[in-house]
């Protein structure tokens, strides 16, 4: 039969690795959201060397989305924190013996969701010394992750951010929808999921302006 | 019972071709090959003229039709094409420039539509409700006096939902517009009667009946303002240009009256006890489009918390071909506007599987795809972060 991906994606797909939780989990996160579609959570736990002893995760996404988060798991055990951060979506996609372009955005999930765990984990445990001011570049670069359920993409690439502004700890976001449109409140709070760890952020408003 | 590897269930993209059908367009293919010509052509090309005329009258009289207002055409895309903008550009004014179509409509209705409104017409795409009924007072409500013409599908070719079109024609004629309908999935499965229901227009298409591809029709009805668009030579009553596919046109026929109201039943018990089976036996699912008043080949839902494409990738590596409306299956990488259009979200296309039958499916393949989707969405289930 001729399937549309390489025999390493399907064997990840039907038998994923480290798939579950982990109970005492010490860091986590979860990228994309069931409104726009797929959606990836991992879980880490790190030992005292700042290796990552064990790491699971879960997976509401199509097969490529299902075998990266297998075999992001598998590349990221075992290493420290800072090695796994380096690991990016080629060297999954690689792994796998490459993935469709198309579906670069499906699979690219459980990357970001592998750097947001370490993220989580060194929040957590005071490890980010470098508590420069965010900028609105840095708030940009966050808005990225929230999706677009009308479209897939993420609400910064099809322009439904309007301005942005940053002043004494108020986040003010602008989006291109009317208040009462269907998504407007699951955008809302996916941005507000995305801003509110950021350090120097106390109040974040959200207004949609069409 | 299908092909003993494959249980084929997307009956509603295109089915196998019957054999029957074959016999009888092959003589078409290697005796009487000529184009159809005029009365005073060669005998080839009389005959075939000849036997073309039969296969139209055929088809003609299954939408009690008289045979000068059917032509053929390439496919209802071609089809719901000519239709469309061939009744706009023949009538287009300043005084008459609106159309109305469904939010739910296929591809070839949908986006002919957007592309007139890019042209500078106005469209208004008419929502429908929770199982896309499109609301009949909206309808009229929507119809002004710029109104040219409005296109709503007789049903719907994701989740099945049969239209009132007797209705919708009815308001149609007495507000004096141009009622089109794209009859793509009920041609033969259920009755239409084209003078009863005051159609205009309707396409039909050879493909979704076990017949060939490459063949449709668009029934023009004698009286409707139609522009022919595509220049050619002046065949099928000057209203489509190109030699016409004369083995298709037979097959076309042949398929048709294949098509029995015992096969009809037969598929809407297959389509009923699929449903039944699936929302009585697997958790958290949702039937998309209705029960009643649906496609009889037709049964379509959605298995809450997870992804379609992951769920048609397991089936098929299992030998079973079904679709889906998740946004991760289709080249657009769009979720189904059919599911959205009836107030799902993209969750609820997420996990959207569409199961059509043909006369080539018989209950034990239901039973199998019912026992295999349940493990596949069990199993997808365990890994998926929204459900506990």
């Amino acid at each position: 039969m001729d399937f549309p991906y390489t025999d390493k994606v399907l064997k990840h797909f039907k038998d994923p690795q480290n798939m579950g939780e982990i109970k005492d989990a010490d860091a986590e996160a979860t990228e994309g959201s069931p409104a726009c579609g797929d959606m990836v959570s991992l879980q880490l736990k790190v030992n005292d060397d700042k290796k990552i002893e064990d790491i699971k995760f879960k997976s509401y996404g199509c097969a490529s989305n299902i075998a990266t988060g297998s075999i992001i798991t598998e590349l990221a055990k075992g290493k420290t924190l800072d090695e796994a951060k380096e690991i990016n979506w080629k060297e999954a996609a690689d792994a796998l013996g490459g993935l469709p372009s198309k579906k670069a955005h499906c699979s690219v999930l459980a990357v970001d969701g592998l750097r947001a765990a370490i993220k989580n984990y060194e929040e957590k445990h005071g490890l980010i010394t470098n508590k420069e001011p965010t900028t609105i570049e840095d708030i940009k670069k966050k808005l990225k992750h929230v999706m677009n359920p009308i479209s897939g993409l993420d609400i910064v690439k099809t322009d439904l951010v309007q301005d942005i502004t940053f002043e004494d700890e108020e986040v003010t976001v602008k989006i291109d929808l009317p208040t009462d449109h269907q998504f407007a409140n699951n955008i809302r709070e996916e941005i507000r999921e995305k801003l509110e760890p950021i350090h120097d952020i106390e109040k974040i408003e959200v207004t949609f302006i069409r | 019972m299908s092909d003993e590897n494959n249980i084929y269930l997307d009956n509603s993209s295109t089915t196998r071709l019957d054999e029957r059908v074959l016999e009888e367009m092959k003589p078409y293919f290697f005796n009487t090959y000529a184009v159809a010509s005029s009365e005073f052509g060669y005998s080839l090309g009389i005959k075939a003229k000849k036997d073309l005329n039969k296969a139209r009258k055929r088809l003609a009289k299954r939408i009690s039709a008289d045979q000068n207002e059917f032509i053929f055409t390439s496919g209802a895309t071609e089809s719901s094409n000519l239709a469309l903008k061939g009744v706009v550009n023949q009538i287009d004014s300043d005084q008459k420039n609106h159309i109305i179509v469904s939010e739910i409509e296929d591809f070839p209705v949908l986006n002919s539509a957007k592309t007139l409104e890019k042209q500078g017409y106005d469209v208004t795409f008419l929502e429908v409700d929770k199982e896309g009924f499109v609301n009949l007072d909206r309808l009229e409500e929507e119809i002004k006096a710029e109104t040219i013409l409005v296109s709503i599908q007789h049903a719907n070719q994701e989740i099945g939902t049969i239209q009132n079109i007797e209705k919708i024609g009815q308001i149609c004629k007495s507000e004096d517009v141009i009622f089109h309908t794209d009859a793509t999935h009920t041609f033969t499965r259920i009755p239409i009667d084209v003078n009863k229901y005051n159609i205009d227009l309707m396409t039909v298409s050879a493909h979704t009946i076990n017949g060939p591809r490459g063949i449709g029709g668009l029934y023009i009805s004698q009286d409707t303002p139609y522009k022919k668009w595509i220049d050619g030579g002046y065949q099928e009553f000057n209203k489509r240009a190109g030699v016409v596919n004369i083995p298709g046109a037979i097959g076309f026929a042949k398929a048709a009256e294949l098509v029995t109201e015992e096969e009809n039943e037969r598929l809407k018990d297959l389509r009923d006890y699929l449903i039944d089976r699936v929302l009585s036996e697997i958790e958290d699912t949702t039937l998309n489009g209705p029960k009643e008043d649906r496609l009889p080949q037709n049964a379509n839902v959605t298995f809450h918390f997870v992804e379609g494409e992951s769920i048609t990738l397991h089936l098929d590596m299992r030998g079973f071909s079904v679709s889906t409306g998740s946004a991760c299956f289709s080249n657009s990488l769009e979720a189904s506007h059919v599911i959205m259009g009836i107030g799902g979200d993209h969750e609820r296309a997420h996990g959207s599987v569409r199961f059509s039958f043909s006369r080539y499916n018989d209950k034990e393949d239901v039973d199998k795809v019912i026992s295999e989707i349940g493990e596949v969405v069990e199993q997808l289930r365990e890994i998926s972060p929204l459900s506990e």
